[in-house]
């Protein structure tokens, strides 16, 4: 099987300082990716690394793309990158108001990505948003609100919403239930997974909270200093990490 | 300064070929914005500076030159341009549409069709149309360049949601040639069919803002819209009070203490060329 994306060799630094040096690995269609790491660790570098918004030094980011197969999309010009950006990809990002227009009311912000690939029939992207909006648990007569009038944890899920509406082939998403209240995070991590099931949605997921990844990831990439100290399925290695800094993530997750 | 010491139509010749650039730049790619170092003009932003040295810079000594601030030319703002190329052009002045060869307008569109042999200077305050929902300049300029125009519809969806329709009636965005998305300037969109397909030159200035862009005479331009709410040259359901036209632009005016209201044609001249062809209205006197 083609993988959906193949991360090779990606590096990037900052002067003398290394965000993250010699990534590579498969991620499969269906699958959930997840990184751990501390701040600091290089997981949101690599993340922006492979998502497009920073210019690795080193590395291919190799996408299997509908039309042409397997592309690096490091090197695929711009306007490509961007399209692929508003279709095939999706980005949630840990705060909602950097992925979501905060002065366009619920509905706009569900539909700007159908409008963006073509959709000119009002009713239609209505009906979409709508839609949506109830699947993340929002009810249908919030759409024209703007979501400076929802919660924390709703902003959140109509950022989800905006995202999947176009049915991206793989998600980024950054610290997704960061920021957010621990029953909030909970509710949110039960929609996610259900969505992550229902759609067989293939997903990279950077975090530092293990219980995310627990519910959420098949694979985990354990990352330090920008390197990549462990890999493997997730439950093996939450249950019996090999490296020493794995070993302390999970034993400091466990003390508390 | 005497007035002699002006150079012709006050702005000096480099000032003037730089701006002639830009406007070229701007007929060559219709509906892209072309930046250009805006100048100072003796009159504040916000008073068709843009216009002004849009117009400064295709005013020839042999021009006739018409001003109109809404449809009308006996508006301060439309008197003291006109005025201001008097006295640094020498220029000949008209309130005639027919007459004039170069037109500097705000926030109208003559109804008299213009010809070949004219030329439409817009005053523009906000050149781009993106800006209601995307302030960084660095970002629209790249939408522009790419054609990322799905944020174009945002703001008309976010229209119908609030108003039930498209409720965009001034400055209502257009698509040029099937690839610039532009803004016309504030004109109602009663004005917008007439953008299209124009034998007349169009120019637009943005003084504030820099920003210069044109159609050339015969452009397809397309106002933006969706399917199952399409674009509607919307004007008050009434016909002139004066002239009797049904097919003009018109503004609801308060004649009299009391109150009482009436419509009559934006633009004055049009209206004034109907009444002396012996087209009478309800009201005339
Ligand atoms: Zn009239």
């Amino acid at each position: 099987m083609t993988p959906l994306l193949s991360v090779q060799g990606i590096t990037k630094t900052y002067g003398a300082h290394i965000g993250c040096a010699d990534v590579s690995f498969d991620l499969y269609p269906g699958e959930v990716m997840g990184i751990v790491g501390e701040s600091g660790s290089g997981k949101s570098t690599l993340l922006n690394c492979m998502a497009g918004h920073l210019v690795p030094d080193a590395g291919q980011v190799v996408f299997d793309t509908r039309s042409d197969g397997p592309r690096d999309t490091v090197t695929m010009s711009e306007p490509e990158r961007r399209m692929l950006g508003r279709t095939d990809w999706a980005f949630v990002h840990q705060h909602a108001r950097d992925g979501l227009r905060m002065g366009v009311s619920a509905g706009g912000n569900v539909g700007e990505r159908l409008m963006a690939v073509g959709d000119r029939h009002y009713g239609d992207i209505r009906d979409k948003a709508t839609d949506w909006l109830e699947r993340v648990e929002i009810h249908a007569s919030r759409v024209d609100d703007r979501p400076t009038t929802f919660s924390g944890g709703m902003q959140q899920r109509l950022q989800i919403a905006r995202n999947l509406v176009t049915g991206p082939r793989l998600v980024f998403m950054d610290e997704p239930t960061g920021g957010l209240d621990v029953s909030v995070q909970a509710r949110l991590l039960d929609l996610l997974r259900g969505l992550v099931r229902d759609m067989g949605l293939s997903a990279i997921i950077v975090t530092h909270d293990l219980a995310v990844v627990r519910l959420l990831a098949d694979r985990l990439m354990v990352m330090k200093s920008g390197h990549v100290v462990e890999t493997g399925l997730t439950d093996q290695v939450l249950d019996d990490p090999q490296h020493a800094y794995s070993q302390l993530l999970v034993s400091s997750v466990l003390q508390v | 300064m005497s007035e002699a010491a002006y150079n012709f139509a006050y702005l000096d010749e480099q000032t003037k070929r730089m701006i002639r650039r830009a406007i070229l730049k701007g007929l060559a790619v219709p509906g892209y914005q072309v930046p250009f170092a805006s100048r100072e003009m003796p009159m504040p932003y916000g008073w068709g500076t843009g216009g002004v040295q849009v117009s400064a810079a295709v005013l020839t000594p042999d021009d006739r030159f018409k001003v109109i601030d809404q449809g009308a030319d006996d508006t301060t703002n439309a008197v003291s341009i006109r005025s201001f190329f008097e006295r640094t052009a020498g220029v000949d002045t008209t309130t005639k549409t027919a007459e004039a060869s170069v037109i500097q307008t705000r926030h109208r569109i003559p109804e008299e069709p213009l010809t070949e042999d004219q030329i439409l200077v817009y005053q523009v305050p906000i050149p781009e149309p993106l800006r209601f929902l995307e302030p960084r300049e660095s970002e629209t300029r790249k939408m522009h360049s790419l054609e990322e125009y799905g944020l174009m519809h945002v703001k008309l969806y976010e229209d119908i949601s609030r108003h039930g329709h498209i409720a965009t009636s001034y400055a209502y965005p257009v698509k040029v040639e099937g690839r610039y998305v532009m803004d016309p300037s504030p004109i109602p969109k009663f004005d917008n069919p007439k953008l299209g397909d124009m034998a007349a030159i169009q120019l637009f200035g943005a003084g504030r803002e820099q920003r210069i862009y044109a159609l050339p005479p015969y452009t397809q331009v397309v106002s933006l819209d969706f399917e199952d709410h399409p674009f509607e040259a919307s004007k008050a359901d009434h016909a002139c009070a004066l002239c009797g036209a049904e097919h003009s632009y018109l503004d609801e005016v308060i004649v009299d203490d009391s109150g009482k209201r009436m419509f009559v044609c934006s633009d004055t001249d049009f209206c004034e060329s109907r009444r002396a062809a012996g087209h009478v209205g309800e009201q005339a006197a």
